[in-house]
């Protein structure tokens, strides 16, 4: 018909580049992506440019010569002529021994103390709560120095367990002894060792003893066995109970299965407990756990547990009281309710955050600087940087390391994320 | 049938007695609450028993505290000569004697009033943005507290704060005759990147010829100066202010449907986050000098700031796409289906949802964003910590501990403590569910 108007022509005007939807996204990620490029260059240009000017390079070879620092703390096999990459590894390792440590213990006083905020008892429930608001809101650097302080100012020096007249004794019949160096404790030696180590007698006339990696691996995978051992059983009961309706009693095959095979292991290497003793100005033998791992362990436990204390609380009241109404109406014995019915929906609210404060512990064991520990920005990112004037490589080592486990830790918990949320349209 | 009154049945009410003593008042209180199981007699003689021991400790300690002494040697005489010489006390002369310098670091003593008088204007500024009630007049405040705190904590020329105003002007101006006179697009081109060219090339020169003209200005006051709780409150604000913002964009951007937009914003946060603060801090104190053009070279104090800000934006970016993300996506829809642009939806619908329910998310940030403060004192700023060991280097207080720590702690748990409660004040106000 003659009213209608030409279609508007094909054609193509820039100002479409801004003003149409169907192109605008892409002139803006175009210009995004063109800035980016721009600033990244320009700092890259910056950095070369700097690096010439200094006379350095970019080189990651540093980590091939030898160290020339000790290390008081390493799991692993080290001294001073050993490489910057080896020193690397040992911090390392210290990192993730005491992120370990701490995330287990800030679990168990999160869990503890989230519970007991929830009880009807009026002087538990406050003590917690002082307890949380006091750790959360004052920074962990001050508990670090604090407990610290008490470590080494207030605790009693080894000379003052000796003589007949000590003013101070040990813990655990002889076994433990607290002193402003840090604090003792047993070990465990193994007189038939198969690490290959040279056994060693500890005090004289004692059995000689060795202690290598091989046994301890021995050992904790006998453990995992049993504890693989543990879940089939377990499966099977749960089998029987989904197909007859009773439950078959299985803890005493458990605890068998946990305890019996361990002890072979333990009888069959010869362990014997080696307590430490005060031998010239120091205590000697047994496993010394310095100021600095305590002060920062503790301080990264407690400070955590705090906020750990908290997730819990929420968690357990995310879930609403008809639920374990419900259980209780199906018939459900009290004492299974909150393993079937409120732990699943609780701890789909409590275990996200739990990651994430399990990485900030790790994040934050970075404060090992204020203590001394040796971690890993203490050896690599610290005197490795300062001997070989290598900030660029060594920074960007230690960014990568953190990053690594960051994103390994995240990638996990989006993972269980997925896999426990409820569907949405 | 015989019709006498039936006697058995009582004429009168008898009087209430009173309830068993076991049912009322106090000790119904502590059967229920303290005592109403064996597991909770023991729970509660135990925490009794921890708080005994901590009072009885600490207690003595506290109260016999000395408050006017000026060295710990003459404190340790003063607790010598009272008492029978055996007891523990604190000595927090050290507190009263070097208060100033745990307030204001090494601020000179005679200009003490700028930060004060600069903390004022941060409050009356931020004031109308925490209390809606208050008169909307005080946002002109809000404006112009920024640059006006910059000018009363570093001193110098008041041009400068001047000419960088200027740049906003310069903006509005160039936004307004472009509208008028060119088109809307040109408009807003011209609003971003004629200040731009202000601040970068004429700002400083246009600064300078003021100031040698007309020399009008205060004292000037180096980063170095700065300490205290006064450096960590300069950082901590500042970080706070500048975050939220970056923040917001950065979680805008994550959830964004723009592939390259949506990469960096991702790249940026997990680095970020993933990433210890205090490997960022010795980043900022080694590292930035090879990212920035030859022979440049600029305040640490100002690097301290940025890198904590970024720290700070990246965690409050993940907080408010936790906000984007619990919103119903009816909510998106509806926004489309209103008709409104991606800006406008955000603005309108969107964000003022999505930030009520990261409020408690956002505080916490903030809280924990204020604590890390003290971390600065690892690359050689004067964080109340690092003026605590300052004051532990000097011969008079050489030996001191717990004073310094409980002071320092309390001063952060005051402030980190009423932080949370407005946060849960705002929770409560914003609260639009029937209960």
């Amino acid at each position: 018909m003659s009213t209608l108007t030409d279609p508007p022509k094909p054609g193509f005007r820039l100002s479409q580049l801004i003003y149409d939807t169907r192109y605008r996204s892409i002139t803006i990620q175009v210009i995004a992506l063109v800035l980016i490029i721009g600033a990244f260059w320009w700092l890259g240009n910056n950095t070369v440019n700097n690096l010439n000017a200094l006379g350095k390079d970019f080189d990651f070879g540093f980590l091939n010569s030898a160290a020339g620092y000790d290390i008081n703390q390493r799991l692993i096999e080290y001294d001073n002529q050993m490489s910057h990459g080896r020193a690397a590894l040992v911090g390392i390792l210290n990192t993730l021994l005491v992120a370990f440590l701490g995330c287990i213990s800030a679990l168990v006083i999160g869990v503890f103390v989230g519970v007991l905020r929830l009880s009807k008892n009026w002087v538990v429930s406050k003590l917690m709560a002082v307890y949380v608001e006091g750790f959360r809101n004052v920074p962990l650097l001050i508990w670090i120095l604090l407990i610290g302080a008490v470590m080494s100012e207030s605790m009693p020096q080894p000379r003052e367990f000796r003589g007949e007249d000590a003013t101070q004794s040990m813990y655990f019949s002889d076994n433990v002894a607290v002193t402003n160096r840090g604090i003792w404790i047993p070990r465990l030696g193994f007189s038939n060792s198969i690490s290959g180590e040279e056994a060693v007698a500890p005090i004289e006339g004692a059995t000689p003893v060795a202690s290598g990696g091989a046994d301890w691996l021995l050992i904790l995978g006998t453990l995992a066995l049993s504890l693989i051992a543990i879940r089939y059983i377990r499966n099977r009961a749960d089998k029987v109970q989904q197909s007859t309706g009773d439950r078959p009693t299985i803890w005493y095959q458990q605890l068998a299965i946990l305890v019996i095979p361990v002890g072979v292991v333990l009888i069959a290497l010869g362990a014997t407990i080696v307590s430490p003793y005060l031998k010239g100005f120091n205590f000697t033998e047994g496993t010394h756990l310095r100021n600095s791992l305590i002060a920062l362990w503790v301080a990264l436990s407690l400070y955590t547990g705090a906020f750990i204390a908290e997730i819990v609380r929420a968690g357990i009241l995310a879930v609403s009281k008809g639920q374990s109404e419900a259980a209780a109406a199906l018939g459900i014995q009290p004492s299974r309710t909150m393993k079937l019915v409120i732990l699943p929906q609780a701890l789909r609210v409590i275990i996200p955050p739990l990651i994430s404060q399990f990485l900030n512990l790790t994040k934050n064991s970075s404060l090992a600087i204020a203590v001394g520990y040796m971690d890993v920005r203490a050896t690599l990112g610290g005197i490795t940087i300062n001997q070989t004037g290598r900030e660029l490589e060594g920074m960007l080592l230690m960014g990568a390391f953190y990053l690594t486990l960051s994103l390994l830790i995240s990638g996990g918990m989006n993972y269980y994320n997925r896999s426990t949320q409820l569907a949405e349209r | 049938m015989s019709d006498t009154p039936v006697t058995y049945v009582r004429k009168e009410m008898l009087g209430q007695k009173a309830p068993p003593t076991s049912e009322v008042g106090p000790v119904r209180w502590v059967r229920e609450n303290l005592f109403s199981s064996p597991m909770n007699a023991i729970l509660t003689i135990l925490s009794l028993y921890v708080v005994y021991v901590v009072v009885s400790h600490v207690g003595p300690w506290l109260v016999n505290g000395i408050w006017d002494a000026d060295s710990l040697t003459e404190c340790r005489e003063i607790i010598a000569a009272t008492g029978d010489g055996h007891h523990s006390a604190a000595c927090f002369g050290v507190i009263s004697a070097r208060w100033h310098q745990l307030v204001f670091g090494y601020y000179p003593s005679e200009l003490y009033w700028r930060p004060v008088l600069a903390l004022v204007v941060f409050l009356v500024g931020i004031a109308p943005v925490m209390f809606p009630s208050l008169p909307r007049k005080l946002y002109i405040v809000t404006m112009a507290a920024p640059l006006l705190c910059f000018w009363l904590l570093w001193g110098g020329s008041i041009w400068l704060p001047i000419a960088i105003a200027l740049g906003f002007a310069v903006g509005v101006v160039a936004h307004k005759l472009l509208d008028t006179h060119v088109s809307s697009l040109a408009a807003i081109i011209g609003a971003i990147v004629l200040p731009l060219i202000y601040w970068l090339y004429i700002c400083g020169p246009l600064a300078g010829g003021l100031a040698s003209i007309i020399p009008l200005g205060i004292e000037f006051v180096p980063s170095r100066s700065f300490g205290g709780f006064m450096l960590s409150i300069v950082i901590g604000l500042s970080a706070i202010v500048i975050s939220l913002p970056l923040g917001i964009l950065l979680a805008l951007a994550r959830r964004s449907d723009l592939f390259i937009i949506k990469t960096c914003a991702v790249v940026f946060i997990e680095v970020i986050r993933g990433i210890p603060l205090i490997v960022w801090l010795f980043t900022a104190q080694l590292l930035l000098n090879y990212f920035l053009p030859p022979g440049s070279s600029f305040d640490l104090t100002l690097r301290v700031i940025i890198m904590v800000t970024l720290f700070a934006a990246a965690y409050i970016a993940e907080v408010i796409r936790g906000g984007l993300a619990a919103l119903p996506k009816g909510q998106y829809e509806g926004a489309d289906s209103l008709g409104l642009n991606y800006w406008q939806s955000m603005q309108l619908i969107v964000l003022p949802q999505a930030l009520k329910i990261s409020i408690p998310g956002i505080v916490n940030t903030f809280i924990g964003l204020f604590k890390d403060t003290t971390l600065v004192v690892f690359i050689g700023l004067f964080d109340p910590l690092g003026i605590a060991s300052a004051i532990r280097a000097t011969t008079e207080w050489n030996g001191i501990y717990w004073e310094l720590f409980l002071f320092i702690g309390i001063m952060f748990f005051i402030s980190c403590f009423s932080m949370g409660r407005y946060s849960l004040y705002l929770e409560k106000k914003l609260q639009r569910e029937h209960r």
